[in-house]
Parts: C-alpha cells; sequence; structure tokens
C-alpha cells in the first residue's frame, strides 16, 4: 500500500479548475518530485494534501487514513509536514525557538504540569530541546540557534524551515520548491540533503523548479499542467515525454492561461 | 525626595495591577488581533467573587483572618479562568471568521452583560471588603517613607504572578507555542500547533490573572461597585496600549509606568488633575513611539 494515496483530487477557486482529477501514489521511502509549468496548481495539491484547502473531490489516504476534511494540525499529526514557497518562519522567535515549536504536537504535558514543573514535564521538556538541538546540528544551523529567524540569511532560513519541519517527526516531508533562490553549491548540498532525510527513513514529495534538482535527486516525476497531470514515470522517462516537452517549450508564453494560486 | 520615593512606591503598587490586567488585553491581542472589552469587567467579577468567597468565609464561621485571602484568590483566579474561556467559545470563536468588527461587537456585548450581572445580583451600591482578610500595620523604609504591610504582599504577589506568566511564556514548550502562534496561526497549525487549545489557554491564563488583580484592587481600596471594570478596567487598557499592545513585557512596563505618572502627579501637583496629568504624557509619549514603548509593526498587525 502506497503512503500516501491521491485519487480523482479536484479543486477548482470561482471559475479555474486549479487542480483537475489528479491521481498520485508515493511509496514509503520514495521520492516523489512534482513539476510543471507555472500556475499548473502544484502549490494547490499541497495545499489540499496539508489540509489548507478541501478538495472539491477525490480523495487523499495517508496509510490508509482519510485526510479530507482534517484540521491541519491534525494532519500534521499525522505525520505530514512541509516546507513553503515563500519562506513562513516564525519570525521573531529564535531558530531554536522555531524548531521547538514544531516539536510541541509530539508534546504530551499539558499546561498545569507546565506550570507546576512535574518531573515529567520537565523531563519532556529537555527531551524536546535535545531533539531540536539535534536537527539544528543536522542542518548545520547549531551557530545560529539563539539568532532571530529573520535576522537569518535567506539560504540558512529555509535550512531552519526544513529542520523544523524534521522536528515534526514526519513520515512525508512535503518540499515546497527548496532550491529557490539559492546557488548552484547550496543547491547541489540541498541534494544530498534530501537524501539523507530520506535515508532516515522519511518519504519526500517536492516541487522544484530547477530541473537539475528535481531530476537529479527523485525516483519518480508527476507533471501538473493546467491543474492535470500529464505524465509521471522515472526522470529519464519524463524528460523523453512530448507531452510534458510540449507543456514547457511548445506554447507561446501569452497562450498560456496564466494564475496563481 | 522623601514625597518622590513614597510616590513612586505607592504609583508602582498600583501599576503592578494595571500590569497583570493589562496582561489579559495584550495576551489576547498578541494571538487573535482582538481586543477583549470584556477583559475589564471579569477583572470586576474578580472584586465581586473575592467579596462573595470572604463574605461566605465569615458566614460559614471559618477562621478570619488574611491567611483566607489564599483560598479566595485561588478560587477567584479559577473561576473566571473558566468563564474567560467560556465567553472566547459563546462570543469569540463563532464569528473568528467573520472579520475584525463582528468580535469587537461581540466583545463589548459581554462587557455590558457581565456588568448588569454584577449590578443586578450584587446591586448597584458600593460593597466594602472585610478589615480582618487585611494585615494592618505599615514599614518605615527611610526617612518619612511608609508602606503599608497590605501594600506590600499586594506588590510581591503581583510581581510574582507576572514573573510566572513571563517565565512560561518564554521557557516552556507550550509558552513557545503560544508565541508562535501569535506571529502566525496558519504556519502554527501546519506545524501540529493546535491553535484552538492555544486560544482557548490564553482566555483562561488572562481572566485569572485579571481575577486575581480585582481582587487585590477592591483590598487595597476597601469599596468598589460595578462600574470598576471600566475605570479602572479602562486604564489598564491604555497601560496595555502604552507598553505596546500584543507585548508581554510591555503590559508589564506600561502598567508600572501609569501607575507612578499617576501616582506622581498627584502627590506633586493635585490629585484632581491627575488623570490629566498622566494622560497627557501619554499621548506624548505615543506621539514619539506610536506602536507603544516595546510594541513594533502596530501599522501591520492593525
Amino acid at each position: 500500500m502506497p503512503l500516501l494515496q491521491v485519487s480523482g483530487l479536484t479543486k477548482s477557486f470561482g471559475g479555474l479548475m486549479a487542480v483537475h482529477n489528479v491521481d498520485l501514489a508515493i511509496e514509503t521511502g520514495q521520492i516523489m518530485g512534482m513539476i510543471g509549468p507555472n500556475g499548473a496548481g502544484k502549490t494547490t495539491v499541497f495545499n489540499l494534501i496539508t489540509g489548507i484547502y478541501r478538495p472539491d473531490r477525490g480523495q487523499i489516504r495517508f496509510d490508509g487514513r482519510n485526510l479530507v476534511g482534517l484540521a491541519p494540525h491534525v494532519i500534521a499529526e499525522a505525520g505530514i509536514a512541509r516546507t513553503f514557497q515563500t519562506i513562513r518562519l516564525f519570525p521573531n522567535l529564535t531558530v531554536l525557538e522555531n524548531v521547538m515549536a514544531g516539536r510541541h504536537c509530539r508534546s504530551r504535558a499539558g499546561v498545569v504540569a507546565a506550570l507546576l514543573r512535574s518531573p515529567r514535564q520537565r523531563a519532556e521538556e529537555a527531551d524536546i530541546r535535545r531533539q531540536a538541538e539535534q536537527q539544528l546540528r543536522f542542518m548545520n544551523i547549531w551557530h545560529f540557534r539563539n539568532e532571530l529567524a529573520k535576522n537569518l540569511p535567506y539560504g540558512d532560513q529555509r535550512r531552519v524551515e526544513v529542520a523544523r519541519a524534521l522536528a515534526t517527526a514526519p513520515r512525508l516531508l512535503i518540499l515546497d520548491e527548496p532550491a529557490a533562490g539559492l546557488n548552484e553549491q547550496e543547491s547541489a548540498a540541498l541534494m544530498a540533503l534530501i537524501r539523507q532525510i530520506r535515508e532516515m527513513g522519511i518519504t519526500i514529495f517536492l516541487i522544484e523548479h530547477d530541473m537539475k534538482v528535481v531530476m537529479g535527486v527523485s525516483d519518480r516525476v508527476v507533471v501538473l499542467d493546467n491543474g492535470s497531470k500529464i505524465a509521471e514515470g522515472t526522470p529519464a522517462e519524463v524528460q523523453a515525454n512530448p507531452q510534458v516537452i510540449e507543456a514547457y517549450l511548445g506554447r507561446e508564453d501569452e497562450e498560456r492561461i496564466s494564475y496563481h494560486v | 525626595m522623601e514625597l518622590f520615593v513614597q510616590n513612586i512606591i505607592n504609583g508602582l503598587t498600583i501599576g503592578a495591577f494595571y500590569a497583570l490586567v493589562a496582561l489579559g488585553y495584550t495576551m489576547v491581542y498578541g494571538v487573535l488581533k482582538l481586543i477583549n472589552f470584556a477583559h475589564g469587567d471579569l477583572f470586576m467579577w474578580g472584586a465581586y467573587l473575592g467579596w462573595a468567597g470572604l463574605s461566605l468565609v465569615a458566614l460559614l464561621g471559618l477562621k478570619q483572618g488574611v491567611w483566607a485571602l489564599i483560598p479566595v484568590v485561588i478560587l477567584v483566579m479559577a473561576t473566571l479562568a473558566l468563564l474567560g474561556a467560556l465567553i472566547e467559545r459563546a462570543a469569540y470563536r463563532p464569528l473568528r471568521s467573520a472579520g475584525r468588527l463582528p468580535p469587537i461587537v461581540s466583545a463589548l456585548g459581554a462587557a455590558f452583560i457581565l456588568e448588569s450581572l454584577a449590578r443586578n445580583i450584587f446591586g448597584a451600591s458600593y460593597k466594602t471588603y472585610p478589615g480582618w482578610a487585611e494585615v494592618t500595620g505599615s514599614i518605615t523604609v527611610v526617612g518619612g517613607v511608609t508602606v503599608g504591610v497590605m501594600q506590600i504582599i499586594a506588590l510581591i504577589a503581583s510581581l510574582l504572578l507576572m514573573a510566572i506568566l513571563y517565565l512560561f511564556v518564554n521557557y516552556t514548550q507550550v509558552g513557545t507555542a503560544m508565541r508562535a502562534v501569535s506571529l502566525d496561526h496558519d504556519t502554527a497549525r501546519l506545524m501540529g500547533i493546535d491553535v484552538n487549545r492555544i486560544i482557548t489557554l490564553v482566555f483562561l491564563i488572562g481572566p485569572a490573572l485579571g481575577g486575581a488583580a480585582g481582587l487585590m484592587v477592591a483590598v487595597r481600596y476597601g469599596s468598589f461597585d460595578f462600574t470598576l471594570g471600566w475605570t479602572f478596567g479602562l486604564k489598564a487598557f491604555i497601560a496595555a496600549i502604552l507598553g505596546g499592545i500584543g507585548n508581554i513585557p510591555g503590559a508589564m512596563l506600561g502598567g508600572m509606568i501609569l501607575g507612578a505618572v499617576e501616582s506622581l502627579g498627584a502627590g506633586y501637583i493635585s490629585p484632581q488633575w491627575k488623570d490629566v496629568i498622566a494622560y497627557v504624557l501619554l499621548v506624548v509619549i505615543l506621539l514619539a513611539r506610536p506602536t507603544g514603548l516595546l510594541g513594533e509593526r502596530v501599522a501591520e498587525k492593525l
């Protein structure tokens, strides 16, 4: 059984069909890439999976569990974490606090325990801190731990986002254009990192415009155009697919329906 | 010099009460960008419930004395925490996605309901706090400066509550989640934080602190009526804005400054003019720093 199974996923905004009848299956341990021209509906698919939008039609199953209609925080708790196309850190929290906020959903002790500083709660707090510190070291941003997130350079903010997502202990990590704004060297480091995260047993689903990254790191690639899936396969298969080539190169920009969601 | 020190000490005592109440306004604003107008009246209910609790102690013939305040304070805080959470559930949550104005109307409605309930249940006349619940006597600090024992107890209790809150918000996991929610609801949700639970928590903590302040204010002044929420509560609201609304240390600082300025104005110029002096200064401070002393980017929040 695939870890994530999406079938017949459909969502429209007003008259615009943002996502139309999309089927997807991601196996445990896979790295799945998603590409497509701007406005193809890629981020909408992510927003539907993570519960920001509710699909008009279709099913989303995660490890057999139906996710449609669940609140975003319940979906995160179920084991899906994400990063964002435009960075969305908590700007006025420190790097360590950002990552600890991600860990919150795995903490069990309540408020009363926190106020009374019960031994169990203290142990948990220490554990959360330790885990967060571990993520920071893994992402190589340990030296920034006490800086406010907003003061970090762009590339490092992206790393904090990944660390925060990892802190939620996900089984599926969704990355929305992780290489955006990175130079070639940083992109190469990112690819190594994505592979390392997979080694930890985490399945990855990423949107990426940088073809070198997406083709280099993905096991399979799915292609969206105008809200529909037009191709799926290994990177080599997808690159050779005439429909994909047409979607990327064959049309004049003016003809392309341009909408952004 | 003695007059100055005396006024500062008196001002800080009142300021600590302003600060405790201001925290409730500022925390709710922090997570919801909502001015909880009912907060002042929750604070007023703290005074009534404390008075009722002490009356009950006397009625049941239990041991009287300052120690009776401890169980009464705890009960008042617990009751107001529940009342605060109930108001959020009934009056604010259903309107969460209705825009900015409907929740303000709802908040004003809750304020009037709380005020009318207090007047109809307890009557419109002033209530007097029983003298037996106080420690009389005062301590001479330096020269002619004297401070009442009860005043010291209230000041220490207020500072202690604020210290606990500060440590809770800044150094615990739940506190971190709370700050994350105040910065960005949607991202917090996607990181697995149950935003509604955090909001409920804020509505438990704020009114609990306000309730403790209500009881202490009533003890300090000796008598109060159902308008306490508007008169004293409004000043606490102003203290929250002065410090930078949404900012917890700001509320504490704003309360202390407002208390000190009022007291100095009353002492050096005239008690009748203390409000004028205090508010002229506040306007000047806000002209220089429109976002409040410790606030930032209020323009964006509003």
